[in-house]
């Protein structure tokens, strides 16, 4: 809310600057984002009286008008304003003033150095006049800045009202706390209202057949006014604040609420049908054009204000067109209510319509200050536009609402917020906020809130005032007392931490996409449509379809940033993601949230161009997997090249099988989702459901005793067809368990001429060893031999 | 004699160990001292002069002395070949270093396992929670109704009318309450929504949620804790302030600024020239949220807080702009 301090000061009397004003409203929760000049344009814009006018020597059309701006010297102006002339006084902009036209310099014209610059209205923006220089009164003394000569220096201040403080949505809500910052008391203006008109109810009626959703409905009327622009003073004040003058009679209703906090509104009263009013709940369906021209269909709840025959308004949100006041309104209805906040936010945001009232309204008016802002109008709508106000008001109020009181407990609040204030000193910040307090004890008081607090209905809720009314800095920093104890660890999550790190050590980048993809990038991924894989959750009001489904798989934002880096010429890259994904759950309304681990590597391997020699390929993703079960101390680790997902090339890629279930897959991105995801290059991928992968996790390891005896190696060179898998004579041999055979492992995979078409040579190292003593050439030869013996009679393979 | 040859052999080592460096050096030490007119050659030719009883063991000390002698200098030859040979093979050591891999955790982790790290130190436990959160806990048990004016402090991504995706991570407040009687102390990180995207917002954010309940904490507590927070994370010359503020679970609310660490409180852009950077809020939990896990307000009281990790770490690191946290461009990533 914009606050115009010059405006402010109709309502308390504060000493304070308007930067100790700000940092108080601050402090106090009335967080003030700025602080501003109402015309910042007018520094260095002070007042100057001709005294002589010279021709320029050089230009025909030009004067040099010496000026006394208040300074030892006089000043010479070059000047061309046909009405300047020796002895009246204008604006004069000095170096550094920042007009809407530029900042003023010093500056040689036609040969004659100029001072300054003599201003029209229209250059200082302060009206549309600019025949010539602005004119001042005669007597205005010179050398005074020219807002303060003018009277209209002013500072405004951007006040951001939390949506339990409605009360502060007014000047009179915000004096009411600079006058609790400076111990003083807020101003209520006055409102002078002279019945000479009829009586009222000779004219009107009011019936509510809506008392919960509008518990309270007064009116006046007034009769005989003219409608006209508004006086210059009421023009001044709601442009202040920035709101458009539109004529006298609604800027009184505009100008109140922004006095009061109460929204009112105006009806032509001829307009009304049978003169009179009827507030109802409306009808599902009705419609209604309100005062922007929209016609719009009401929803059930919606408050609606009729006349005799229907409906003329929204009641708290918007007036309606068929009621409105008009250029030859002469007689005028003024409504100030209560409305129940939740039932004009209701519709408020059913006919998507936000206005000033109902965003009051939604916060909570005053039901106390409803006769108030309706007198004040009165008597202002007079006095801007005649007329007669007719005696007496009415004012409904089926079911009054009666006065919070609440009790409290002066020593539980101290404890509360950890300070030690008296009865009297609590007494007399309570009393500050206009508060009606009564000492019951020595420790308890019963606390009359005000109606315009409708959010203090609890005690704690005192206890705030008490504490932002003393200072939150006044509140001593203590150590809270409690046993000592460890905080738990979760150790998922602790191992997420870990595996996070063994990527990072493994050179890998961690990156955070967002939970939503769009709904496209599944089919991106080749999953056909209507696919049996999970259907994802969809967001109802996304920003984008870019947005609108929670992510199933974390390869979309992987491919994403993969397609982004390689066109940022970052071509040589390892990233991962260990994070959330969504599916539908089976039960229940929430999603099944499931941690996976996804990670992307393309370009060289080693990526320091000295050393760097071949991209990385399946071998190196399957690595990774590999590392990461290893980390987590996984039994028994398989890949299969069956079964695969549809985004992974076949060729080149294999589904992970951890202790015999499937917990991911890794390989090379299939070359149609390397396209649709416009990759330039060749990707490795891996993916890894971590929930179930930490399900397997490994027992701590347990120390068994070092060898006490040395190694015996011995190689195994087969040649087989290509086709055979080099794991398979591998593991079968190790499910031989021949108990000498300590390790075994792949050292050589190669093709050759001499080794013939389609064929290929495995070197396998076997190492033995006992662990009771060395063994000899002899018995390794055994053993080994007979090994041989076992993996050429299994397989189609022969001894290199 | 015996002195004489002592005499040598001090001459002479200092000799060799002086000729090392020099290449030439060593062969004219070596003349010097082993050549025909060297200095142990002199030796021998005033063997003449010794006497006669004496002269058979002044030849045999010279002639060890000579075998000596001679086994010395091989040894300085075959030394300095050594030295020659290494200062061929010597290698540039401005060559670029074969580097083990290494990758960096997101700016994003980082900061937040620094912020649970201080408070897993004070005693808080780290919890997560569902991102997909009923309206229940989201916003409900935390006093804000449907048709309340704080749900338009934050703009909420639907799943269904009762499911959103959480705005906040406070519905762990809740959940873990619910689950566990007091004293309770937890922080929780995660991730959080909201529907806002410009340059200060993206629709998806980081929060980390802290609570502390039990008996007898206090508002100077809450104090006490985040100030110990605040200097743990930004340095203990770092002014905060606590500022009076609204949230609809907390009561009373305060808003936590720091001195701006751009300008030192001076003003400046980042600040927007007031010189106090927000970065948390926190307040006494609302007595209100206790009545939906069945605490007792007369009897627990607590506090809660709540902060945005990507502000912290664009404070922390000095990143002027939010978006980059989620375009992952290595460039990017390889700074922290």
């Amino acid at each position: 809310m914009l606050i115009s301090l010059k405006w402010l000061s109709d309502y308390v009397n504060c000493p304070l600057s308007a930067e100790r004003i700000a940092e108080g409203l601050t402090m106090t929760g009335l967080e003030v984002e700025s602080n501003s000049l109402r015309h910042p344009q007018l520094q260095n814009v002070v007042t100057a009286r001709i005294e002589a006018v010279e021709p320029h020597p050089d230009a025909d059309r030009l004067k040099i008008c010496v000026v006394d701006a208040g300074g030892a010297e006089l000043l010479r102006i070059v000047c061309g304003a046909p009405n300047a002339r020796a002895g009246c006084v204008a604006p004069l902009a000095l170096p550094g003033a920042e007009l809407a036209g530029g900042t003023v310099r010093e500056a040689k014209v036609r040969g004659e150095l100029s001072r300054g610059m003599l201003c029209s209205q229209k250059e200082l923006g302060l009206g549309e006049d600019h025949s010539g220089i602005w004119l001042l009164p005669d007597d205005t003394a010179p050398g005074r800045p020219l807002d303060e000569a003018l009277g209209i220096k002013d500072v405004l201040l951007e006040v951001a009202i939390t949506p339990n403080r409605g009360d502060c949505l007014s000047f009179l809500g915000i004096a009411r706390e600079v006058a609790a910052l400076c111990k003083t008391s807020a101003r209520y203006p006055a409102a002078d209202v002279e019945e000479t008109g009829p009586p009222i109810d000779s004219l009107t009626s009011i019936a509510i057949d809506d008392p919960k959703g509008c518990p309270r409905y007064a009116a006046r009327v007034i009769r005989g006014v003219k409608i006209g622009p508004s006086p210059q003073w009421l023009k001044d004040r709601v442009e202040a604040i920035g709101v458009r003058s539109i004529n006298n009679i609604v800027d009184v209703t505009n100008f109140v609420m922004m006095e009061l906090g109460q929204p009112l509104h105006a009806f032509d009263f001829n307009r009304l049908r049978e003169g009179r009013i009827v507030v109802r709940k409306a009808k599902a369906g009705e419609r209604f054009t309100t005062l922007d021209g929209v016609e719009r269909s009401l929803g059930e709840g919606v408050v609606l204000i009729c006349d005799g025959i229907g409906p003329v308004a929204i009641g708290g949100v918007m007036g309606g067109l068929n009621s409105e006041i008009a250029p030859d309104t002469c007689d005028v209805l003024i409504e100030s209510a209560y409305f129940d906040p939740i039932s004009i936010r209701r519709a408020s945001r059913n006919l998507g319509l936000k206005t000033e009232a109902s965003y009051r309204f939604e916060r909570g008016t005053d039901p106390d200050g409803v006769l108030r802002a309706l007198d004040r109008a009165a008597g202002l709508m007079v006095e801007v536009g005649g007329g007669f106000i007719a005696a007496g008001r009415i004012d409904v109020c089926p079911n009054p609402l009666a006065a919070t009181q609440i009790d409290l407990r002066v020593d539980k609040v101290n404890r509360f917020l950890g300070i030690c204030l008296s009865v009297d000193e609590v007494v007399e910040l309570l009393e500050r906020i206009e508060m009606g307090v009564s000492r019951i004890d020595s420790d308890l008081l019963r606390v009359r809130v005000p109606g315009f607090r409708s959010d203090i209905t609890r005690e704690v809720d005192l206890a705030e005032e008490v504490a932002r009314l003393s200072g939150y800095d006044q509140i001593p920093v203590t150590s809270p007392l409690a046993a000592v104890h460890a905080a738990d660890s979760d150790p998922q999550q602790m191992s997420r931490a870990r595996l996070k790190d063994v990527l990072v050590g493994g050179g890998f980048f961690e990156v955070i996409n967002y939970s939503f993809i769009s709904p496209e990038a599944l089919r991106m991924l080749r999953y056909p449509e209507g696919d049996a894989s999970p259907v994802p959750i969809r967001v109802k009001n996304p920003l984008s379809d870019e947005q609108a489904v929670m992510r199933t798989t974390l390869l979309p934002g992987l491919l994403n940033n993969a397609r982004y880096n390689i066109d940022h010429r970052s071509e040589n890259f390892k990233i991962f993601e260990l994070s959330k994904v969504f599916l539908p759950s089976p039960v229940g309304l929430q999603a099944e949230e499931i941690h996976h681990l996804a990670g992307i590597m393309a370009g060289k391997r080693v990526e320091r161009a000295l050393y760097s020699g071949e991209d990385v390929d399946y071998a190196d993703a399957k690595g990774v997997v590999e590392h990461i079960c290893g980390a987590l101390r996984i039994g028994e680790l398989r890949f299969r090249a069956d079964s695969l997902p549809p985004w992974l090339d076949p060729c080149a890629s294999a589904c992970v099988y951890a202790n015999g279930q499937r917990v991911g897959e890794v390989g090379r991105v299939h070359l149609e989702v390397r396209e649709a995801f416009d990759l330039k290059r060749a990707v490795f991928a891996f993916r890894l459901d971590f929930d179930r992968l930490f399900a397997l996790k490994g027992p701590a390891p347990v120390y068994r005793g070092l060898p006490k005896f040395p190694p015996v190696p011995r190689d195994l060179a087969l040649v087989a067809e290509e086709a055979l898998p080099v794991e398979e004579p591998l593991d079968f041999i190790c499910s031989l368990q021949e108990p000498l055979m300590e390790s075994i492992e792949i050292f050589d995979i190669f093709k050759s001429d001499q080794i013939g078409e389609g064929k290929k040579s495995i070197g396998y190292r076997l190492t033995y060893r006992a662990a009771d003593r060395s063994l000899t050439d002899e018995e390794v030869n055994r053993v080994h031999t007979r090994l041989i013996a076992k993996v050429t009679a299994r397989f189609v393979v022969s001894m290199r | 004699m015996k002195e004489a040859v002592a005499k040598l052999f001090e001459t002479a080592g200092r000799a060799l160990s002086e000729s090392l460096g020099d290449p030439k050096a060593l062969e004219r030490v070596r003349v010097r001292f082993l050549g025909r007119k060297g200095e142990l050659g002199q030796l021998f030719k005033e063997l003449a002069n010794v006497a006669e009883q004496e002269r058979r063991e002044a030849g045999r000390v010279l002639n060890e002395a000579k075998v000596r002698l001679e086994a010395l200098f091989s040894e300085a030859l075959e030394k300095k070949r050594e030295l020659e040979a290494l200062r061929s093979q010597a290698i540039d050591v401005s060559v670029p270093g074969r580097r083990p891999p290494a990758g960096r955790l997101h700016p994003i982790t980082q900061t937040a396992t620094e912020i649970c790290r201080i408070f897993n130190w004070l005693g808080f436990e780290t919890v997560e929670g569902p991102e997909i959160e009923l309206d229940y806990y989201n916003f409900e048990a935390l006093n804000i109704p449907k048709d309340h004016p704080a749900r338009d402090m934050q703009d909420t991504f639907y799943i269904s009318d009762d499911v959103v995706l959480r705005t906040h991570t406070s519905p762990l407040q809740v959940r873990t309450m619910e689950k566990r009687k007091p004293p309770v102390r937890i922080i929780a990180p995660g991730r959080t929504y909201r529907r806002d995207s410009d340059v200060t917002h993206t629709p998806m954010f980081h929060q980390v949620e802290g609570l502390m309940v039990g008996e007898g904490i206090s508002f100077g507590d809450l104090k006490g804790i985040l100030t110990t927070f605040v200097h743990q994370m930004f340095g203990k010359t770092v002014a905060l302030r606590f500022r009076p503020s609204f949230f609809p679970f907390t009561e009373p609310s305060a808003e936590v600024d720091i001195a701006c660490v751009m300008c030192r409180g001076k003003g400046c852009r980042v600040c927007k020239s007031t010189g106090w950077l927000e970065i948390l809020g926190s307040g006494m939990v609302d007595p209100a949220v206790y009545k939906h896990v069945d605490y007792d307000p007369e009897k627990i009281t607590g506090f809660a807080f709540g902060m945005g990790i990507e502000r912290i770490a664009m404070l922390i690191f000095g990143i002027d702009d939010l978006r980059l946290f989620f375009e992952n461009d290595l460039r990017f990533l390889q700074q922290f």
